[in-house]
């Protein structure tokens, strides 16, 4: 890589003014204390039984994701930047979503391909027609953002279905909150402590019209061996809603029942962390036994919200995602102020053959991949690697799509040989429903392999918290 | 044509069942080939929840049935005054966009064979009317009618490979020959008026749907080498046999399940 890398923490020699109290805290603790600190971390993330399972790793599916103690800070000013970016991009993918489950005008308009919306595998034909409560399809949208520069954000990919790792960010929140007080009361840091409140009015407000009263609102987990159980469970426990699974639920007189000891309760917003297709055997996969058989009648007569709605992972597909700043000028009228890292479209002839040229240099990711599994970091790979990808490409390029390799910002890390600078990104929570809102934060993966680009948990990646500063 | 339909469906459990949970389309399609003139659709001491019309232009309503029950019955009766449009399906509302129906499905996929002998047959002919005949006719001609050499699971390609089938996989195999030339195409449940002298197949029929252009969707019975006309009612759509069921269901016990249809269509005396 060429490109000079952006240091969040050190313009050349000097400190940046929002990491001076950090600097102090640094250089002030003495290698023992940090090592001891780092144990404390770990027995406290064991303690509240936050572990990640990895898949295809083997080993411990226990394990701990590594926490970084050193936060990430963002200025006021830069956050107020990325706020309004990403509940731009929030409310043009939610636009995106009712139009082409509807009259699909940014197709027949020619600025969004049909194929790849209507052949696109995430497309759900059995919500054509239907336009979910406040027109909300993703409802918490997990924004992957990366910064190459002082101004430089640029937007990975958007996940509008189930964005995990939001309980990471509290719970670093909290952690860091619990072992260094001091930090907290130096410097003043915008608090995270609000989402599951927010989350909860958010689901709240997206009630169906058949609801009457208060809304009753369940997590739908597929399960404790879910990689995700952890954040399912404490996002229910912290917003007071009660965790099912598919057998805790059932249909009955055209409304959703969950089986309590007190009787069944009607429930009429489901936030679910499973696929669309495992939602209802009577509607998608016939042998899922995951979901509730004929939720998604209910659901379409209007007798219960379903966050994200089914047929929402057609707008955050990585070869849709080049659209959304056309999306953006198409339903809002505005520019995008967050701007995309620019992608080659491997279907496309042209760019494919750019790509096959230039793989050494590029990220080549799949289509509708995730997890970091199944790309090609062409810096970091071998001669013969790079080569078997290229017959991957050849024979499926529209599965494919390619980035530039992207000189990702760094910010200080605790590692073995004390602090050095190690790679980031960011993912933001927006939760949309009748307001959008955007807790001042959000999750900092931090690539704690010396010189890697992957920040996924999947691939040695970490976390940090994040920090905001109030001015 | 006036055509009435008795159609009831028992699903029988060894065992009580619980609960019984069905999504039902079974009310014929709003078009101009079709007015319903009297037509109900229940699940005997079931429960209706509200119904709604989904994207394709298919009447849907969700039922349950509280057990403790040994059997579920899912009865149809109904008059309906048909006219034969040539196959065409015109006047019917629909929000799915075609292309939606170029999607493969595991039962509607084509292997070599069946992709080999779809270029070969549309290749022939340049507009997609002609293709989509052409198609229809040669897979009549490949497929011999022959029912119970088939089951409900078997594929297009497996069907058009052993050369014998049902409607279903009649249908099945067009659907995947269509799609292979890039015509958009979707499997049709409903009803047939059986000829007297036995040659129209299956009263509980399912033909095929090709989107040809201006036309819009077309109509194709490769079972009874026709497109439909007024002696069929059309109930539903979707990607494939099991995504265009007319009834879905499930029952939540501990017994094995048993099937019994009974279906009969009449023209009525006018």
């Amino acid at each position: 890589m060429a490109e000079e890398i952006f240091n969040e923490m050190y313009d050349g020699g000097t400190v940046r003014d929002i990491y001076a109290s950090l600097e102090d805290w640094t250089t002030a603790m003495p290698g023992d204390l940090r090592q001891m600190k780092q144990a404390e971390a770990e027995a406290l993330f064991r303690r509240i039984g936050i572990t990640f399972a990895v898949y295809g790793e083997g080993g411990d599916p226990d394990r701990l994701i590594p926490f970084d103690m050193f936060p990430r800070v963002f200025s006021q000013d830069e956050w107020r930047r990325l706020e309004r970016g990403i509940k731009q991009r929030a409310r043009a993918l939610n636009a995106f979503l009712v139009d082409v489950y509807g009259r699909g005008e940014i197709v027949r308009a020619g600025r969004v391909p049909g194929h790849l919306v209507y052949r696109n595998e995430a497309y759900e034909k059995a919500v054509v027609g239907f336009v979910p409560p406040k027109g909300v399809f993703s409802h918490i949208v997990g924004i992957d953002i990366v910064r190459t520069g002082p101004t430089d954000f640029l937007v990975l990919e958007d996940n509008c279905r189930t964005p995990s790792g939001v309980s990471y960010m509290l719970e670093n929140r909290e952690i860091m909150m619990r072992m260094f007080p001091e930090l907290f009361r130096n410097a003043r840091i915008e608090p995270v402590d609000a989402y599951p409140t927010l989350l909860r009015r958010t689901l709240a407000s997206v009630a169906p019209e058949r609801c009457e009263g208060e809304p009753t609102i369940a997590i739908l987990t597929p399960g404790h061996f879910n990689s995700a159980y952890y954040e399912h469970s404490f996002l229910a426990d912290q917003m007071g809603v009660e965790l099912v699974e598919g057998p805790d639920l059932f249909v009955e007189a055209g409304r959703l029942w969950m089986r309590t000891t007190e009787g069944p309760k009607r429930l009429d917003v489901l936030y679910r962390r499973i696929d669309d297709g495992f939602l209802d055997p009577l509607c998608f996969r016939p042998d899922s036994m995951l979901g509730v058989a004929g939720v998604m009648d209910v659901y379409r007569s209007g007798g219960v919200t379903i966050a994200s709605a089914p047929g929402a992972g057609v707008a955050d597909d990585k070869a849709v995602y080049t659209y959304v700043p056309e999306m953006i000028r198409f339903y809002l009228g505005e520019e995008p102020i967050l701007q995309n890292v620019p992608t080659w479209q491997c279907a496309r002839p042209d760019d494919l053959g750019y790509v096959l040229d230039n793989l050494g240099e590029l990220v080549v990711k799949e289509v509708h991949g995730s997890g970091g599994y199944g790309m090609l970091v062409g810096p970091k790979s071998t001669a013969e690697q790079i080569a078997s990808f290229a017959d991957l490409l050849r024979a499926h390029p529209e599965n494919y799509i390619a980035q530039p390799t992207l000189a990702l910002s760094t910010c200080p890390s605790f590692v073995a040989e004390g602090v050095a600078p190690r790679h980031v990104d960011l993912r933001p929570y927006c939760l949309v429903g009748d307001k959008i809102e955007l807790v001042p934060g959000g999750l900092t993966r931090v690539a704690l392999r010396e010189g890697s680009l992957v920040v996924n948990s999947s691939q040695g990646g970490g976390v940090k918290d994040t920090w905001v500063l109030a001015e | 044509m006036i055509l009435t339909v008795a159609h009831r469906t028992t699903y029988r459990y060894d065992a009580p069942i619980r609960l019984a949970v069905q999504s039902l389309r079974l009310t014929p399609s709003v078009f101009d080939g079709q007015v319903t003139e009297r037509w109900s659709a229940v699940v005997e001491g079931g429960e209706r929840g509200p119904g709604y019309r989904d994207g394709a232009g298919d009447w849907v309503e969700s039922w349950s049935l509280r057990g403790p029950a040994d059997a579920v019955a899912v009865v149809v009766e109904g008059q309906v005054e048909t006219r034969d449009l040539d196959g065409l399906l015109r006047g019917h509302r629909e929000l799915v966009r075609p292309p939606v129906y170029l999607r493969d499905t595991p039962s509607t996929l084509a292997d070599v064979m069946l992709t080999d002998f779809a270029r070969d047959v549309a290749g022939s002919e340049s507009e997609a009317l002609a293709q989509a005949h052409a198609l229809a006719a040669a897979v009549t001609d490949a497929i011999a009618y022959r029912p119970g050499t088939t089951a409900a699971h078997t594929t297009a390609a497996e069907a058009f490979a052993q050369g014998e089938g049902v409607c279903q996989d009649h249908a099945h195999a067009l659907i995947a020959a269509a799609r292979v030339v890039g015509l958009p195409a979707r499997y049709v449940s409903g009803y047939l008026l059986a000829g007297e002298d036995g040659t129209a197949h299956e009263a509980a029929h399912a033909w095929a749907e090709i989107h040809v252009g201006a036309l819009g969707w077309v109509g194709f019975d490769p079972a009874n080498r026709c497109c439909p006309d007024a002696r069929y009612i059309r109930l539903s759509s979707g990607f494939d046999a099991q995504d265009a069921a007319p009834i879905r269901g499930i029952a939540q016990g501990a017994g094995s399940e048993s099937l019994e249809v009974a279906v009969a269509v009449a023209a009525a005396q006018q």
